[in-house]
């Protein structure tokens, strides 16, 4: 409907309210010559990032984050799979766990930070749990829904030909409810890194999130902004990459809702 | 159907009871060290300890004051910027762009921020929660005003409606079911950064309850804070899905 023309016009629009925005900060910041402590304006938040790049301190934060993101998203998203593909095949099961489930579920994440701090102490293994604990119940949400609405038909062909139930879970379970299984992923891996980043954040000395909040302490606006700005990208990345890649294996497959 | 579904709550709570029992039984054998996990009585101890000094309803109170001053501000913004922006599809191109870069970012990230231009007070938690909170709701409104039936639009041409009839009687109605599940998860981000800006910036809440507590290696307390902080969770959740229900009972049940 809309033509290829027409399509680059409004891809350049969506460049215009931003590009505007920073100029006005610097213009702001130039007509007014002060030096700030909590604000920087942009070319001075883009040298800040190109020497935290360059001296290497910006990858090893990433590497950080990612690394407590993805190894807590391995875990949660692993169990919840298991877990909610369970409860989607025997419904049974599923009005059982029903009010513990929301009961556990009701906990923000975030309040295990103490628990995990008593027992893991500061670094990688308090980061993953509490990212694995987050991960854990989209996962399990999604999946529920996504293998309690396969076409009932297959589970009684699963059913006349014999399959045990971790058969007919590998070889019919699986495979029908792998698209929405994947936006299940999607969700889990944003979530992952939010919750990464506040872990951090809030206790733990690293990754991209500590350095925010160390640069904030030591008052450099600059790095602060341009952490925060990479911290958008990155976020911005993997959620485009995930997207991609959903859209190539699955297409329109994906488009249904999720309410149950 | 409902009654039988319904009925179903008996046997479940049943289970989740054998779970705390399960707990019990686990910290009575020594199988976790009652440093990390106390036993279910050490925790209902706790919490009426907590209760009987008077300062635990407090943090608890005053935790939710937070996260709710913070989800209304967070409502009242999220839906009257998205509503701007939904309704015009000219306004749609020029932000959108910027709002899907901007959609990853966590939330917990401008904390810092906050913290330079409030510094560690309460308006930077309130701020956090607001902003944090606002996306959700943002985005849904969005969505559901630029999804709203496009013959509605020409329904109320034909009738000759005023502008801000066709948002009241249309377009509201219409985006309504999006909206108010932007505000559930709204709800879910504020409860979180809520508890993350207590912790960061010490303000009097269930959060700095739970952090102190652990840092103290006080688990009952610490377990009574979870107590209190899920059932905080739980019920503005059921609260909230409530007024979804009332809401939208004109819907077609499906």
């Amino acid at each position: 409907m809309i033509n290829p023309g027409q399509h680059t016009l409004a891809r350049l629009r969506g460049f215009i309210v931003p590009l505007a925005l920073l100029s006005l900060a610097e213009i702001v910041y130039a007509m007014n010559d002060v030096h700030s402590e909590i604000i920087a304006p942009p070319h001075e938040v883009l040298r800040a990032l190109s020497t935290i790049a360059m001296d290497g301190t910006l990858w090893n934060a990433t590497m950080q984050t990612l690394a407590g993101a993805m190894a807590g998203l391995s875990i949660g998203f692993g169990l919840g799979l298991l877990l909610g593909a369970f409860l989607g095949i025997s419904s049974f099961l599923d009005r059982l766990l029903f009010v513990s489930i929301e009961i556990v579920r009701a906990l923000p994440s975030i309040a295990f930070i103490p628990i995990a701090m008593l027992i893991f102490g500061f670094g990688y293994r308090m980061e993953l749990s509490i990212v694995a604990f987050a991960t854990f119940w989209p996962t399990l949400l999604l999946t529920r829904s996504a293998v309690s609405s396969i076409e009932p038909r297959l589970l009684e062909v699963s059913r006349a030909l014999g399959f045990g139930i971790r058969a007919s879970i590998w070889k019919i379970v699986l495979p029908a409810a792998l698209p929405r299984v994947f936006v299940a992923l999607r969700l889990a891996a944003s979530v992952a890194l939010i919750v990464a980043v506040t872990v951090e954040v809030t206790a733990n000395p690293l990754g991209l999130g500590y350095g925010l909040m160390s640069a904030q302490q030591s008052l450099q606006p600059a790095t602060m902004l341009a952490l925060l700005c990479w911290l958008a990208a990155v976020g911005w990345t993997l959620n485009s990459a995930l997207l991609w890649t959903e859209k190539r294996l699955f297409g329109r497959m994906t488009s249904t809702d999720f309410t149950r | 159907m409902k009654a039988v579904r319904s009925l179903w709550i008996v046997p479940s709570i049943a289970v989740a009871v054998a779970f705390v029992l399960l707990w019990k039984y686990a910290v009575d054998a020594r199988m976790v060290s009652p440093v990390f996990l106390p036993s279910p009585e050490r925790t209902w101890a706790a919490l009426q300890h907590g209760f009987a000094a008077g300062a635990l309803q407090l943090k608890f109170l005053h935790t939710l004051e937070r996260m709710f001053y913070g989800w209304i501000c967070a409502s009242i913004f999220g839906i009257a910027i998205g509503a701007l922006i939904g309704s015009s599809s000219t306004i749609r191109s020029y932000l959108q762009p910027s709002l899907e870069l901007l959609r990853p970012l966590p939330a917990s990230a401008v904390i810092p921020i906050a913290i330079a231009f409030f510094g560690l007070s309460d308006g930077m938690v309130l701020a956090t929660i607001c902003f944090g909170a606002l996306w959700p709701m943002l985005l849904a409104t969005i969505h559901g005003f630029s999804s709203v039936e496009p013959r509605l639009y020409e329904l109320s041409e034909a009738l000759g409606m005023k502008r801000t009839a066709v948002v009241f009687k249309i377009v509201l109605p219409s985006a309504l079911p999006d909206i108010l599940a932007g505000m559930r998860l709204g709800m879910t981000v504020s409860l979180i950064l809520t508890v993350v800006g207590e912790m960061l910036a010490s303000r009097d809440g269930l959060g700095q309850w739970i952090l102190l507590a652990g840092r103290s290696f006080r688990s009952p307390d610490l377990f009574a804070g979870l107590v209190l902080l899920a059932a905080l969770g739980l019920s503005s959740s059921l609260l909230l899905i409530g007024l979804e229900r009332w809401l939208l009972r004109w819907r077609t049940v499906h």
